[in-house]
């Protein structure tokens, strides 16, 4: 025992309270991961040739790829919320045999490649599929390689997003509402109105914003069930990667779109709320 | 099934709504139930009556079947079987098929929290039961809003229910049961979420509010201050099945089980009568004898906290009742310290209580878990007799 002194930890100027400690081994890895994230985008940037950028962002090409991009993925994410909304509602509070499986079922395009939706799609709305020849003999109706298929394959790779956000609000907002609102003498429409929908509000702005996002971004269902026709079908992820191929300015000038689009979405929205937290 | 005993002659020939031509009624004005609903760890087996204009508290441990009671009158849980009606209308038959949903039943429910819909304001809160009842929105904003100045709570009108006090969203909720004007009111421990300071003015202003009620009303909880406060009889609830009912004076005065006794703020040793006292599995309690009970019959001593003294060894040649007991719990009530202790095997033994002065906690240095003896004088001890099972 030597006789150094014993000296109290040295305070922080400010007294902020002590944050829990990261262990040091996650820090590397943790780097390593936000740099996977973030670098690419950057690395997108660096390509960009400033002086030509607003000519190819003005491009017939690139405006009529944005403009049929916007256009389907609005029109997809209000049928997403037309359909969804109501099965998330059936699932939360509806309780009948195979609710699992049902449950199973929406998240199949969230785990299936799009690819293979896009096919699905193909061959059950195709001229001779099952449905689609029904809707060719009877009323004329062709839908792959339009833009309703645009939309349809859209929505399917999107809706669940919408489902799962709005069921996971729904069960932790709970049954007490509602059941206080019965007690009120309240009918289960009415308090669906009145209570249940106005709660679910904020669960369901940030379960839009990522719906959109998703039906902004699909690639492999479009490509495969709608083709890629220039102002028809072809969106604009479609539009980077056929240009992506002739005239690589042009592709970046398009991703810089979707980026700025994507950018816009997590300022305005932050899709934190998912969960069910609003 | 009760038997029809007196046909309400007011009942003959009317239809109901559900077509159901009613004879008589054996609580023509009030609410009946009886109810059979099977749970997890006990199974409900209930009957009551409540007539209009009366409280009913249904008092009883936790796990005792006092929400399932009320869920089955709310209609949120559907019985095995059972009977729930009201006047002359019939909210449950499972015999018959009848099963009126919650929102048919006329029953306005004040629960532990106030449960205030977020996204209206107190006043919107207080008319959602005028304008579900079809309503048009500006009369029914004039009926919340007098309902609101009624309970003292003009003020709040058109704050969020975010920025209500808890004691305030407590008595905004009450307002919002009272304007949908239900037939039968259910109160659900209304005042436990509440904190100390908020209790006693909500407990104030339910008791007015009950007093004012027409109709019946149960309310459950586990405070035998809220009994006494604000029920006419008193239900006690014992592993889904009823162990004492009647008037709350009577039912405080002389508990029979050891619940009762616990809320009631007196202790109750049960055991076997002997001519002057009680028999124990370990020992015998001296008292004087208040009902007459035969000797070796089921019986119960009662005493008051008060009347306890507590000693750090076993006082010899006392002619006292003497319990070696293992403190559980030190708490403190008014001035007094509550000692809570156990006497008999642990976990299984007799729950008992004294209140002794702050200083004597100190003088005998008195922690949980010491064995020390509570000695409580004959005079002080009450017999009763106790029905079997």
């Amino acid at each position: 025992m030597t006789g150094r002194p014993f000296r109290p930890v040295r305070r922080r100027k400010q007294s902020s309270e002590r944050v829990v400690g990261v262990p040091a081994p996650l820090w590397l890895p943790a780097s390593c991961a936000l740099g996977l994230i973030v670098l690419p985008v950057l690395g997108l940037f660096a390509r960009v040739d400033p002086a030509g950028l607003p000519a190819l962002l003005t491009s017939p090409a690139a405006l009529s790829a944005l403009e049929l991009s916007l256009r389907t993925a609005v029109t997809a994410t209000l049928l997403s919320v037309l359909l969804g909304a109501p099965l998330a509602v059936v699932l939360a509070r509806a309780r009948f045999p195979g609710t699992r499986l049902v449950r199973g079922a929406v998240l199949l395009p969230l785990v299936l490649p799009p690819v293979v939706g896009g096919l699905a799609l193909l061959y059950l709305l195709g001229r001779t599929g099952p449905v689609g020849s029904l809707l060719d003999e009877r009323f004329g109706l062709t839908i792959p390689y339009t833009t309703t298929a645009v939309v349809l394959a859209q929505t399917f790779v999107a809706m669940p997003f919408l489902v799962m956000g709005l069921e996971g609000a729904l069960r932790a907002a709970g049954t007490e509402y509602e059941r206080i609102a019965a007690t009120l003498g309240a009918g289960p429409w009415l308090t669906f109105r009145r209570v249940t929908l106005p709660m679910l509000l904020p669960a369901l702005g940030s379960s839009l914003v990522l719906t959109f996002a998703r039906a902004l971004g699909e690639f492999g269902a479009t490509i495969t069930f709608a083709g890629s026709l220039r102002g028809t079908t072809r969106t604009l992820p479609l539009a980077v990667y056929t240009e992506a191929q002739a005239d690589v300015d042009a592709a970046v000038a398009m991703s810089l779109l979707l980026v700025g689009v994507a950018l816009l979405v997590i300022l305005v929205a932050r899709p934190g709320g998912v969960q069910g937290r609003g | 099934m009760a038997e029809d005993r007196n046909p309400a002659p007011e009942g003959e020939g009317r239809v109901t709504w559900n077509g159901e031509p009613r004879p008589g009624d054996d609580a023509p004005d009030g609410l009946s139930a009886e109810l059979r609903v099977p749970r997890s760890t006990f199974t409900l087996d209930v009957d009551l009556r409540v007539p209009a204009g009366e409280v009913l508290a249904v008092l009883g441990p936790n796990g005792a079947g006092k929400s399932t009671l009320l869920s089955a009158l709310t209609g949120s849980v559907l019985p095995e079987r059972g009977r729930v009606r009201l006047r002359e209308r019939t909210w449950l038959d499972t015999d018959r098929g009848i099963d009126l949903p919650t929102h048919r039943r006329s029953v306005g429910l004040l629960a532990q929290r106030a449960m205030l819909f977020p996204h209206l304001s107190a006043l919107d809160n207080v008319a959602f039961g005028p304008r579900a009842a079809g309503t048009r929105k500006r009369r029914a904003r004039r009926t919340a809003r007098d309902w609101l100045e009624r309970l003292g709570l003009g003020e709040l009108a058109g704050r969020a229910p975010a920025r209500l006090s808890g004691g305030q969203a407590q008595r905004v909720a009450l307002a919002r049961a009272l304007a949908a004007d239900p037939d039968v009111l259910l109160l659900d421990e209304p005042l436990s979420a509440l904190d100390v300071d908020a209790a006693p003015a909500m407990r104030g202003l339910l008791h007015r509010a009950l007093g004012a009620q027409r109709g019946p009303c149960v309310l459950v909880t586990h405070d035998v201050l809220d009994a006494v406060v604000l029920a006419d009889r008193v239900l006690v609830l014992d592993e889904g099945g009823v162990v004492e009912r009647g008037r709350t004076g009577d039912v405080l005065a002389r508990p029979r089980t050891a619940f009762t006794a616990r809320v009631a703020g007196l202790n109750l040793v049960a055991g076997r009568a002997t001519e002057r006292g009680v028999e124990l599995a370990g020992g015998r309690l001296r008292g004087h004898v208040v009902e007459r009970v035969d000797p070796g019959a089921p019986a119960a001593a009662t005493f008051s906290p008060t009347a306890v003294a507590v000693h750090r060894a076993r006082p010899e040649g006392s002619p006292r009742n003497v319990l070696a007991v293992r403190l559980v719990g030190i708490e403190p009530r008014g001035d007094a310290i509550r000692l809570r202790g156990e006497h008999g095997p642990p976990g299984s033994g007799v729950a008992l209580a004294a209140d002794v002065t702050p200083s004597a906690v100190a003088e005998l240095g008195l922690g949980t878990g010491e064995e020390v003896f509570f000695v409580v004088k004959a005079t002080e001890v009450a017999v009763h007799p106790v029905s079997d099972g």
